[in-house]
């Protein structure tokens, strides 16, 4: 990478940067901070080498200790941004909900109705916490459909990831094998919003006249599968907002499962070959074994990624506040997507207590996906050292 | 001790398979394993399918729809209530995308530099560890957060400020891990090699560390673009909406953008409104497959010159 021109001329920068250097302003010195520092273009082409290089003094052993130290410290400052920002949104959704946790309590979990309460009589103080009469706030519904949608998704997303990751890394020639790359970072890159609007006008009603008829009248009638069968709905609801969140989170698990799959010794594989293992076999014994941790982590990864997915839920779950579903085809409403279409109500609650309850909903998803995620870091990070991808994303 | 025994033990009965692995019997037909082989692949192709279905759904029916109502003066006429154009919304759009790129490029490529080359080993992991974890708090609670404190504690008020300031904790830290990562990749020798040249510590940084890692640090500015560009819960409460032309006044502003346009105008009841829903929801599709070709690019350019092992043995499962 670095060239003999390229070296050439950095070695006369340095030597022209020294204090023992008889050029002096030229661009970058040790004069300046830092960030001027990173932030300079690289200058004009370099005139010839000088004899010697660049000496160095006492002096210069000095300055350029401090010049390290001063970097260190400018660069420590941004490093110290993401932990302070995790610690300060924490801080704050746990400043704003504490009124709505005392007095929510338990019910919080258990019971069922969303109740504002009286929006235009007098407030009443409750142990001190200023809330409308009649306030009442159950989070089961939201916590039950969050968890559901996520899983049935998880279900439906893994195995078709798994089988595209083996096709793509095994049987796919190079360039078929870029373009489905390529498929995986139009999937990962379509804005939720988007993939929303497609499950509205195209997949929702899809699912209501062709898949869940389907399903609801083939299937047994046994008490254990009742859940799939019923009034097939409008297309809005429990199936599509899983099948939704499938089509989301499976770049993710495919794009990991196939850089692990590469991965994997051709050693090994060689070996079961030379048994003489079929290509099944070998990758039931040697394949997918190595990659498993892995992959379970890139699974919980996604089931993370999904259950704090808002915009697109809340645009084909029906949004329904309360709704428990007792069939696949049902209305239903997530976490998220019951604080994204609730803020703007709660806000017309005088004494606040509506968006401290919704600061209690988003601690609630919060500690759900970071547990899932954390559950995925360590998995993977204690049997396999392989990077897990942050998140979505192209 | 086990080594030695096996070819006796071998002469006597040799198995038809090898019995490594839990779903290998020894006794299974040939007939039957081929099957086996076979449906494996098959369901492998299968879902292949299936991944490759929805790719091609979400881009005809968006497309389809868009095209449908497509007027090229929505490029160049802002919004009006619920109709009109969706320029306000595209410079509006840009103007956060660039933001948001401009704060989170600088904290995010300082951070990955500092964990990736200055921190100790304990720092570096628990840095990692906490911006990984922020990778993970879902977009909509930071939008909670970002309306509740700048919003409305700092009277921000709608604007381009808290639109940034939430968007920049969302995308952080994926730049900060394609900078770290980034680095990791530089090779050791060239640090030493710029340290053993009597460079000032600034130099070997720019010249020998970060010069290399430019392509994985530009496709993590790339993704952080792509998801500014795309990301609605957190901009719903921060960024507001409005139908002039953004201006560059940081607070009390509020600025309009593209996703938006997709989200409220679906859920108004005029053939108007959902027009513009459709064009806007093709405009981020267009600009997510541009940043895609561009981090392609990125990416080609700077692999041109090395091949991989893996593209010199082939993909097969076994050897030719």
């Amino acid at each position: 990478m670095l060239n003999q021109s390229r070296q050439s001329h950095d070695l006369d920068q340095r030597s022209s940067a020294c204090p023992e250097g008889s050029q002096s302003g030229a661009a970058g010195g040790t004069e300046l901070p830092p960030q001027v520092l990173l932030a300079a273009p690289p200058s004009s082409p370099a005139p010839p080498l000088p004899p010697g290089g660049g000496g160095r003094g006492g002096g210069g052993q000095k300055r350029r200790r401090e010049s390290q130290r001063a970097m260190k410290t400018f660069l420590g400052f941004f490093a110290a941004l993401p932990a302070a920002a995790l610690a300060a949104v924490i801080a704050a959704l746990l400043v704003k909900a504490w009124p709505a946790i005392l007095y929510n309590g338990t019910g919080f979990f258990t019971q069922r109705q969303w109740q504002p309460g009286g929006q235009y009589s007098q407030p009443v103080v409750t142990n001190g916490i200023s809330h409308p009469l009649g306030a009442s706030y159950g989070a089961l519904p939201l916590i039950v459909g969050t968890v559901e949608s996520s899983a049935l998704a998880l279900v439906m997303a893994v195995p078709i990831a798994i089988g595209t990751a083996l096709v793509v890394v095994h049987k796919l020639p190079p360039r078929l094998s870029t373009a489905t790359g390529l498929l995986l970072e139009i999937l990962a890159g379509v804005p939720s919003v988007v993939i929303g609007l497609w499950g509205t006008i195209a997949l929702g009603p899809f699912i209501a006249r062709r898949i869940a008829p389907l399903i609801a009248h083939n299937v047994p009638d046994i008490a254990a599968l009742h859940f799939l069968r019923g009034p097939v709905g409008y297309g809005q609801g429990l199936l599509t907002s899983a099948v939704v969140l499938a089509v989301m989170i499976l770049p993710i698990i495919a794009a990991t499962t196939r850089d692990l799959l590469r991965q994997v010794p051709t050693d090994a594989t060689d070996g079961a070959a030379a048994l003489g293992m079929t290509d099944a076999e070998i990758l039931s014994a040697v394949t997918l074994p190595w990659v498993r941790a892995g992959m379970i982590g890139a699974s919980v990864l996604g089931l993370g990624r999904a259950l704090g997915e808002t915009m697109a839920v809340a645009m084909v779950s029906g949004a329904v506040l309360g709704a428990m579903p007792s069939s696949i085809y049902q209305a239903m409403t997530t976490i998220a997507a019951t604080i994204v279409s609730q803020l703007d109500s709660a806000f017309t609650d005088a004494t606040g207590f509506a968006v401290r309850t919704l600061a209690e909903a988003s601690l609630v998803l919060v500690l759900i996906t970071l547990s899932v995620n954390v559950a995925a870091r360590l998995l993977v990070r204690r049997v396999a050292s392989t990077a897990l991808p942050v998140g979505r994303g192209i | 001790m086990a080594a030695q025994k096996s070819p006796s033990a071998s002469a006597h009965r040799i198995p038809r398979i090898p019995p490594i692995g839990p779903h290998s019997t020894p006794f299974r037909s040939t007939g039957r394993r081929r099957r086996t082989d076979i449906s494996v692949w098959v369901l492998s192709a299968i879902a292949l399918l299936v991944v490759a279905a929805p790719v091609g759904w979400i881009l005809a029916s968006i497309v389809g729809q868009a095209v449908l109502d497509w007027h090229w003066s929505v490029l160049s006429t802002p919004s009006v209530g619920t109709s009109g154009g969706l320029s306000n919304a595209i410079v509006g759009s840009a103007v956060i995308a660039g933001s948001v790129l401009v704060c989170a490029g600088v904290a995010g490529i300082a951070a990955g530099i500092y964990i990736a080359e200055y921190a100790p080993p304990a720092k570096a992991s628990f840095l990692r560890g906490a911006s990984e974890i922020l990778s993970g708090v879902p977009s909509i609670v930071l939008g909670y957060v970002g309306y509740t404190t700048l919003v409305v504690s700092f009277h921000w008020g709608f604007s381009l400020a808290a639109a940034t300031a939430t968007l920049t904790v969302l995308v952080l830290p994926y730049i900060v891990k394609a900078t770290e990562v980034a680095l990791g990749q530089v090779p050791t020798s060239y640090r030493e090699a710029a340290e053993a040249l009597g460079f000032p510590p600034f130099r070997v940084l720019r010249a020998a560390v970060l010069r290399p890692a430019i392509p994985g640090i530009a496709t993590g500015l790339i993704v952080a673009v792509a998801i500014a560009l795309g990301e609605t819960a957190p901009l719903l409460y921060t960024a507001g909406w409005s139908d002039r032309m953004p201006s560059l006044q940081p607070v009390h502003a509020p600025i309009a953008y593209l996703p938006y346009a997709v989200w409220t105008f679906y859920n108004e009841p005029y053939p108007s409104a959902h027009a513009l829903s459709h064009d806007a929801a093709l405009l981020l599709i267009l600009f997510v497959l541009l940043l895609i070709v561009v981090s392609r690019v990125v990416v080609l350019t700077s692999q041109r010159h090395a091949p991989t092992a893996r593209a010199k043995r082939g993909n097969s499962l076994r050897p030719r």
